[in-house]
């Protein structure tokens, strides 16, 4: 009895509420025609293409910048990447390096500029970053007709030039980092074993970083600016430090979404991408303060399985092809629900 | 007696749990007398008030002993409102006024004159309308009785400092049968043409029958408007006097002077030595908010403990943030022969400066994070201790065993109170967290130690382990320490020197066993010219 006290207590009671409605979606789903295999396997495929971008969330709630709101500029850098290597033509895993080649050093210097614009606003940094990812998508919404790219994969057929809004990489590099290792069991069961193993690298690297000198200063400036500055850490240098370091995991995080997913979503595709990881690493457990590796995979594993399975039961209960309608109303309602949790940390 | 005085406090005692602050507090007022109330910080000043006006504070805590007495009636005050319905008015130190609104509106906040109209029948009294003019006139009635000139229709927000007081006084005779007003302090933040003004008006006010208690460090002041005098002393009445029997000499050695008997006695360790300078700051000024330095030259000397004391506001605690690098600051410091770089908080850290800050809980502790955390995490950042290799030497991470280990040294040497080291120090009581500072910045090795207010808001048993710590400190490492402190006591038991700060200036350097009054002379700028009153 104590045990599960303490693990109710340790795991937070909307954690344990959304985990055991996701389970019983899981043991409905067979009953109402939604196949088992399948139900888990999309579930864990979304949760290895949204994984990378709620770890990136991680650097910055840990330094005291909030909430990456502004991940769609790291994604930017991430699409620059992708449809970079395209245009060059590099098929398979070098193809997704060179798309991470490219994409990481855009990253560095938008976060870098991104990271120097925060600390002019520090208190307000949540509301900033939304900002940020929003202007930055209309900015390039002009850039991505405009930037001289030629692949005629990707350009508009009728004018020869600019982005189309969905670009195809099958061809090039689909599913390239998922297929490693990867395996099927039956028909529908596949599991992207390559895409968890990036994955779990990442985690990792993210664990072993908090761990060091640097790390930790990072996390000291988070829990007491003051302290830190007193114990000499450069509280800006630091601040500035966690943005590079989230925008650069939002750009590698969508390189590897769209790898999975088989598109290059541009013009408002990143529009709303920050959302879902905003709320996953919150269902997750973590604050606007503290953010865990273990809060980014649990929140990731519970978002992406409600949003995956609720459509597909609901739709098939009800007999009317409306899971789009309950999919906006879902993700939606999870985030409203998340956001909620902002404001009661925050007073 | 032809009449009862106004106020009457018979044997007044208030213990908070087992610390006893206020004991035998008698001593009446009479009807338009002023009453100066002087006392060190701590003495016992506010707890009195507190008591006077039935603060809540004071029965959550177990009430107090004694009696008061107003008008010869024994009273015993559950709240404020009662002590207010009494006609007894307090201007705070902060100002209680709303910028947004104008003088006029300030002074007749809550009891507004209102004017009917017909909404009334349906909705009841709240919905009466404000009476402008009369507003206007009862506030140009109050300030008139303080004999100044101010404008009731300027807002508050655009008023000088020492209008806002005028304000907030006014306020307070305005309320119908204001009686005893207490002003704590009103004059501190006035500058000194201001304050001449306020105390004609405390003159004229006790002209027009209104008793006044009177609360501030300005001794000059206090002698010449007051009727009458006490100074309290840890809680105790220890000197009641007229201006005209007495010197602000004799005042300040009441104030500050206390039995050589107490738990802080001085013990004189004759093996000491004194070595060469190891600090010599010049002309340092230090912006920091409410604690500016102007121009303060010192030199500290290896192994010795040096004591800077001084009123609160005049500068003290701005020398250490102002070296450490905490506040914007210019001047000279060189430390063991080599320059230090203000303004950046590495630097003094790395020539073995370390501090321990005044704010324990806004920089001096990560409220959020475990103990063993708070106490290495200087160290690590400065001197890249307590980190082991990982990937084969690739990169380094926190070594958490070391870490632990040496949280629980420091946990049992200075017997910190708590369930282990990964506690959070939130959850830990004042004193315990004032250990944890002093362990962090002990873990730092340091040649030089600011200690800025080590004793506030701790008890007196924790108190005495953090002067000891610190003492056995300085003789075993032979590390040199800086502690800065109001408590002059404190400082007396522990230092070699004691330097006292006024006005952002060192006001003299005397030898800690000088003579309580001639500290007392040097704090309160009695005799600034007189600038050399020490010696080494």
């Amino acid at each position: 009895m104590n045990t599960i006290r303490e693990f109710i207590e340790y795991a937070g009671w909307p954690r344990i509420i959304i985990g055991l409605f996701l389970i019983s979606l899981f043991i409905i789903a067979p009953f109402v025609g939604v196949r088992f295999d399948v139900s888990v396997s999309d579930t864990l495929v979304r949760f290895g293409m949204n994984g990378v971008m709620v770890l990136a969330m991680v650097p910055m709630v840990v330094s005291g910048c909030g909430l990456n709101f502004g991940l769609p500029l790291g994604i930017i850098a991430g699409l620059l990447g992708a449809v970079t290597s395209i245009e060059m033509g590099v098929n398979g895993i070098p193809g997704v390096l060179t798309a991470m080649a490219v994409a990481v050093p855009i990253a560095v210097v938008l976060g870098w500029a991104y990271g120097l614009l925060l600390n002019r606003a520090k208190g307000s940094e949540m509301m900033i970053a939304t900002y940020v990812g929003f202007s930055s998508v209309a900015f390039m919404c002009i850039m991505w007709l405009i930037l001289p790219f030629r692949s005629a994969n990707m350009v508009w057929g009728y004018a020869g030039k600019g982005l189309r809004t969905t670009i195809s990489v099958e061809g090039y590099w689909h599913q390239a980092i998922s297929d490693i290792g990867s395996f099927r069991i039956g028909e529908f069961f596949y599991v992207p074993t390559g895409m968890f193993l990036f994955f779990a690298l990442l985690c990792v690297f993210m664990w072993y970083f908090m761990r060091t000198k640097t790390g930790t200063a990072m996390a000291t400036v988070g829990s007491n600016p003051e302290f830190a500055r007193a114990s000499g850490v450069n509280i800006d240098k630091m601040r500035t430090f966690s943005v590079v370091l989230s925008t650069v995991l939002g750009a590698i995080g969508i390189i590897v979404y769209e790898q999975s997913f088989g598109f290059i979503q541009l013009y408002m595709g990143p529009f709303y991408m920050a959302f879902p990881a905003v709320s996953a690493v919150l269902i997750g457990g973590a604050s606007v303060h503290k953010a865990t590796i273990v809060n980014v995979i649990v929140g990731t594993i519970l978002f992406q399985g409600i949003l995956t399975m609720t459509p597909s039961v609901i739709n098939s209960m009800i007999q009317t092809d409306m899971s789009e309608v309950i999919r906006i109303i879902v993700s939606n309602g999870m985030i409203l629900y998340a956001l909620t949790r902002v404001l009661k940390v925050k007073l | 007696m032809a009449s009862e005085p106004l106020l009457f406090m018979k044997e007044v005692g208030k213990s908070f749990f087992s610390n006893r602050v206020l004991k035998n507090v008698t001593f009446s007022l009479d009807k338009g007398q002023i009453l100066g109330l002087v006392g060190e910080n701590g003495a016992g000043k506010s707890t009195l008030m507190n008591i006077l006006f039935g603060m809540n504070v004071i029965r959550e805590t177990g009430g107090y002993d004694g009696e008061i007495y107003i008008d010869g009636k024994k009273t015993d005050f559950t709240s404020p409102f009662d002590a207010l319905n009494a006609g007894i008015g307090m201007v705070h130190q902060e100002f209680s006024l709303i910028p947004g609104f104008n003088v006029a509106e300030n002074i007749v906040l809550n009891r507004e004159s209102m004017k009917y109209n017909i909404l009334v029948e349906a909705f009841g009294d709240r919905f009466r309308t404000l009476d402008r003019r009369s507003i206007i006139d009862r506030s140009s009635n109050a300030i008139q009785k303080l004999n100044v000139v101010l404008n009731p229709e300027v807002l508050v927000s655009e008023l000088p400092v020492g209008y806002k007081q005028f304000t907030e006084i006014a306020r307070e005779i305005e309320k119908k049968d204001t009686r005893l007003l207490v002003l704590d302090e009103p004059t501190a933040t006035l500058t000194e043409s201001e304050a001449e003004i306020l105390l004609s008006s405390m003159r004229h006010l006790a002209s027009l029958g209104i008793s006044i208690i009177f609360i501030s460090h300005r001794l000059q002041e206090v002698m010449d408007v007051c009727d009458k005098i006490i100074v309290l002393r840890d809680g105790e009445v220890v000197f009641e006097t007229i201006p005209s029997e007495t010197d602000i000499m004799s005042i300040a050695t009441h104030m500050v002077g206390r039995d050589v008997s107490t738990a802080f006695a001085r013990q004189v360790n004759p093996g000491r030595t004194i070595g060469d300078p190891l600090l010599t700051v010049e002309h340092l000024w230090v912006d920091m908010p409410g604690e500016t330095v102007r121009d303060v030259s010192l030199e500290i000397r290896e192994k010795e403990i040096f004591g800077i004391g001084g009123l609160a506001g005049q500068g003290k605690l701005g020398i250490p943030n102002g070296i450490m690098g905490m506040f914007p600051a210019g001047g000279n410091v060189v430390f063991d022969g080599k320059p230090v770089l203000l303004n950046d908080p590495a630097r003094p850290l790395e020539a073995g400066i370390s501090a321990v800050y005044e704010d324990r809980r806004g920089v001096g502790l990560l409220m959020e994070e475990p103990i063993d955390w708070n106490i290495i995490f200087t160290a690590l950042q400065i001197q890249g201790r307590f980190l082991k290799p990982a990937f084969g030497g690739l990169v380094k991470i926190r070594d958490e065993e070391a870490i632990s280990q040496c949280a629980r040294e420091y946990i049992d040497v200075l017997n910190i109170k708590c369930v282990s080291e990964k506690q959070r120090v939130q959850d830990l009581s004042g004193g315990n967290q004032q250990k944890i500072c002093l362990a962090k910045a002990f873990e730092t090795r340091p040649k030089l130690l600011f200690v800025a207010e080590p004793t506030r808001g701790i008890d007196v048993g924790a108190k005495k382990v953090v002067l000891d710590t610190l003492k056995r400190y300085n003789e075993k490492y032979d590390t040199t320490i800086v502690m800065i402190s109001s408590e002059l006591e404190e400082l007396r038991s522990i230092c070699d020197r004691i330097a006292i700060v006024d006005s952002g200036r060192i006001a003299g350097i005397l030898p800690a066993d000088s003579p309580s009054r001639e500290f007392g002379v040097l704090m309160l700028g009695a005799e600034k010219e007189k600038e050399k009153v020490g010696s080494k």
